[in-house]
């Protein structure tokens, strides 16, 4: 406990400390380094400043890869386990081979991904085996971008964002308990996206100058890498749990006329719901802390497709300056807590209603 | 029972996780290049006659390291040369262990360093090195060294390092034999380039050929020193002009035309792919530094003069952009004595000349033997022996590490946004904060 208490969030603390103090620029690795308190100035210099156009640009960057790869890899994962189930031939076989992935290290990976999404070789000239022109898709150097929306808008965006939530939770509630459905969800969130809709030049600028960041097509390769990683990964998972569904109740299914889609999409996908929940928590808190893939893909070199954990490394450890490269770690770890903390409490009233 | 046996494997199964974990960064570095040793040993404590050498030359530069090394062998005949090398260029991963070891009070006895500000920025201010003053005027390096150099490798305080290489960054590469048939001469300003630029798009030839970031910064430098001239330049650095002075802000606009002459697919690219793409004859010009004459002399056989082609970059002659690899002094070195004669060793004429011919770069020495270089370092030579010498940026001599990391997002934001005025106004107060 004494060193769960110090190892972990002394360290944590420590972080904490070291982020709001002014430790870094030029005299940081003396012996008696010279720190001194300045609050919140090194977090309202990342999200509101100029130079902290890179982090921000990573953070939407970590916003867009962990949907894109939490949708791919489940999604995935659960196709080939729902082909798998089929019992086709050579099932072990295949198993093995779509699990294998998991296997390599992210280094590894990164470096073979790389040579195959290299501009002038690998994927792209796939087509000239056929007689066909090479494609032209430059796959980790684009810096074209798309879903871009303006950084200036942010605050708004957020609050349409909750208005958003709060009306579908609203709507999903309507049939479980009405009263409350409109009065604690949809009212409020119709509220919201009305005030901002209408009023939203009252509410502050969270940048003084127009900044744009989009989903960055380079980014494409790296979640095509990592999703074909940890496809297999959710396959397992998948495949563990629909094996441990019981054939009678599949045999009871077919009987009342169930097809093949409607047994799974009514029966064991439902059914399998902790599962989905566990590799969602999974994959969005590795895909938070993503680091070898994209160093060995793309590296430092095209920082279109950057991360926050990689910022965190190069602003520390290459440009010495510790106190902001604590603040963007203290940043994901608080982006972190926001995916696992809802997850244990919920663990913690099942098993208190156990 | 049956608990404890799986508690037993667990835990064996979690040793053999850290162990597979532990392993895989030694098989990497054994793959990059056969170090003489792949990793750092353990600093030996401060007993027996010992010489540990701190550096990342190993595989292309690890013969020169080595022929360093027999020299002082053989002055030092009883000292036990430990040859710490590191992996990886530029020093990525040296310097990240090299802080682990001094921050954790193991200094080595001397450690490569880029010569400048990257040592002056980092360790000089930490108070971590020796001023070498002394070595320099006992071995009467103040006069074999340029002035210029000197001075920028030193402050008021005193001279941080010992220079062994000097490397040029502001060179334009070419093929003669490509250029004649597009029938496009080699610049000598960017307004000659852009006329030239104009003939070689509609020819379907790319102008000149980028790579990844870091040329994009290396490319910014030369472009900048045209822009501002040497003077300025100077003044940059030594905070007396303004980064979003219209000097500055001058210099990024026309960064950004010459930019509009490169490929698209440069940050794929390695800095020996865009080398490439001039030698096939893709793209008509490369500005790199000379580390691509020993790129295309030794890999790609080409005779300097004839196979391809140099000149100081569009708006730069007479100017000669330096970068230098050096050893300094740190305070705590565990045998200091050793280390000072090893000093010597590279400062001295014989070290110098027996290092560079290997390296591919040319002595800092203005009386080093010219017979032993080829074609391009003769030339080189001989510039730098009259032309004004400035540091450059991008390989650490003009800033500290906190403005080059900060100068790469920087880049990042011009890429993106293309405005001179925002780029500038970036460096300005990324200037402020690395205390230019």
């Amino acid at each position: 406990m004494i060193l769960v208490g110090v190892f972990v969030y002394g360290f944590i603390g420590n972080t904490i400390w070291t982020s709001m103090t002014d430790w870094g620029g030029s005299g940081s690795l003396a012996l008696e380094p010279e720190k001194n308190f300045i609050g919140l100035d090194n977090y309202i210099d990342l999200f509101t400043g100029f130079l902290g156009s890179g982090f921000r640009q990573d953070l939407v960057n970590a916003v867009y890869y962990s949907v894109l790869l939490l949708a791919g890899a489940v999604g995935l994962g659960m196709f080939i386990a729902i082909l798998l189930d089929q019992k086709p031939r050579g099932e072990d076989v295949l198993r093995t081979i779509f699990l294998y992935p998991m296997a390599l290290s992210f280094i590894v990976s990164g470096t073979i991904w790389r040579w195959l999404l290299a501009p002038q070789g690998g994927i792209n000239i796939l087509p000239t085996y056929v007689g066909l022109k090479p494609m032209t898709f430059s796959w980790l150097s684009s810096q074209a971008a798309i879903l871009v929306f303006n950084w200036q808008d942010l605050l708004r965006i957020l609050l349409f964002m909750a208005a958003f939530i709060l009306i579908l939770v609203g709507l999903f509630m309507l049939r479980r308990d009405q009263g409350r459905a409109i009065g604690r969800w949809l009212i409020p969130g119709i509220v919201i996206g009305a005030f901002v809709w209408l009023f939203g030049d009252i509410i502050p600028d969270a940048l003084f100058m127009e900044e744009e960041h989009g989903f960055n097509m380079a980014t494409l390769g790296i979640i095509m890498a990592t999703i074909w990683q940890y496809s297999g990964y959710t396959m397992a998972l998948y495949l563990a749990g629909f094996n441990g569904i019981s054939q009678d109740l599949r045999d009871a299914a077919m009987l009342d006329g169930a097809t093949q889609v409607g047994y799974y999409r009514h029966i064991a996908i439902p059914m399998l719901k902790p599962i989905t929940i566990s590799a969602v928590i999974i994959l969005s808190h590795i895909s938070l802390k993503m680091f070898d893939l994209i160093f060995a893909m793309t590296g430092p070199d095209n920082a279109q497709t950057g991360h926050p954990a990689l910022t965190m490394y190069l602003t520390t450890f290459r440009s010495n300056d510790f106190a902001r490269g604590a603040a963007i770690a203290i940043v994901l770890f608080l982006i972190a807590a926001m995916f696992i903390v809802p997850y244990l409490v919920g663990q913690y009233r099942q098993r208190g209603r156990d | 029972m049956k608990r404890i046996l799986t508690s037993f494997l667990v835990l064996t199964a979690a040793m053999l996780l850290l162990l597979g974990c532990g392993e895989e960064p030694k098989e990497q570095q054994a793959e990059e290049a056969p170090a003489p040793t792949a990793e750092a040993p353990a600093p030996a404590p401060a007993k027996g006659n010992d010489l540990e050498i701190f550096s990342w030359w190993a595989g292309d530069e690890g013969p020169a390291l080595e022929a360093l090394i027999e020299i002082y062998k053989k002055q030092n005949p009883d000292v036990n040369v430990i040859n710490a090398t590191v992996t990886g260029g530029s020093g990525v991963n040296a310097k990240a262990v090299l802080k682990t070891r001094m921050l954790g009070g193991e200094p080595p006895d001397s450690f490569q360093v880029h010569a400048g500000q990257e040592l002056i920025g980092t360790w000089v201010k930490a108070d971590r090195m020796e001023d070498l003053t002394p070595l320099f005027e006992e071995q009467g390096w103040m006069d074999a060294f340029p002035e210029g150099l000197v001075k920028l490798i030193g402050t008021d305080k005193g001279i941080w390092s010992v220079p062994v290489n000097i490397h040029r960054s502001n060179v334009m590469w070419y093929v003669p034999a490509n250029l004649e048939k597009w029938g496009v001469n080699p610049p000598k300003t960017w307004d000659e380039f852009f006329d030239a630029a104009a003939k070689l798009k509609a020819a379907g030839i790319i102008p000149l050929a980028l790579a990844e970031n870091w040329t994009a910064n290396h490319l910014w430098e030369s472009v900048a020193l045209a822009s501002m001239g040497a003077d300025n330049w100077d003044a940059l650095w030594s905070g007396k002009l303004a980064f979003d002075s219209p000097e500055g802000v001058k210099a990024w606009s026309l960064f950004g035309k010459v930019l509009e002459n490169t490929n698209a697919d440069a940050s794929s690219l390695s800095w020996q792919q865009a080398t490439d793409m001039v030698l096939d004859g893709r793209a008509a010009f490369n500005i790199m530094g000379d580390w691509a004459a020993g790129y295309m002399t030794t890999t790609k056989k080409l005779v300097p003069g004839e196979g391809y082609g140099w000149l100081s970059s569009p708006g730069t002659s007479g100017q000669f952009m330096f970068l230098a690899d050096s050893f300094g002094l740190p305070k705590g070195s565990p045998h200091r004595d050793n280390a000072i004669a090893w000093l010597k060793v590279l400062g001295s004429k014989e070290g110098s000349d027996t290092f560079n011919p290997l390296k591919g770069s040319i002595s800092a020495r203005t009386d080093s033997d010219l017979s032993k270089y080829n074609g391009y370092l003769q030339s080189a030579a001989a510039d730098f022996g009259k032309d004004r010498v400035v540091g450059s940026l991008a390989h650490g001599v003009a800033a500290n590490e906190t403005f080059m990391g900060g100068f790469a997002s920087v880049m990042e934001m011009f890429l993106k946004s293309k405005s001179p005025e925002a780029a500038a106004k970036a460096c300005a107060q990324l200037a402020e904060k690395a205390g230019i």
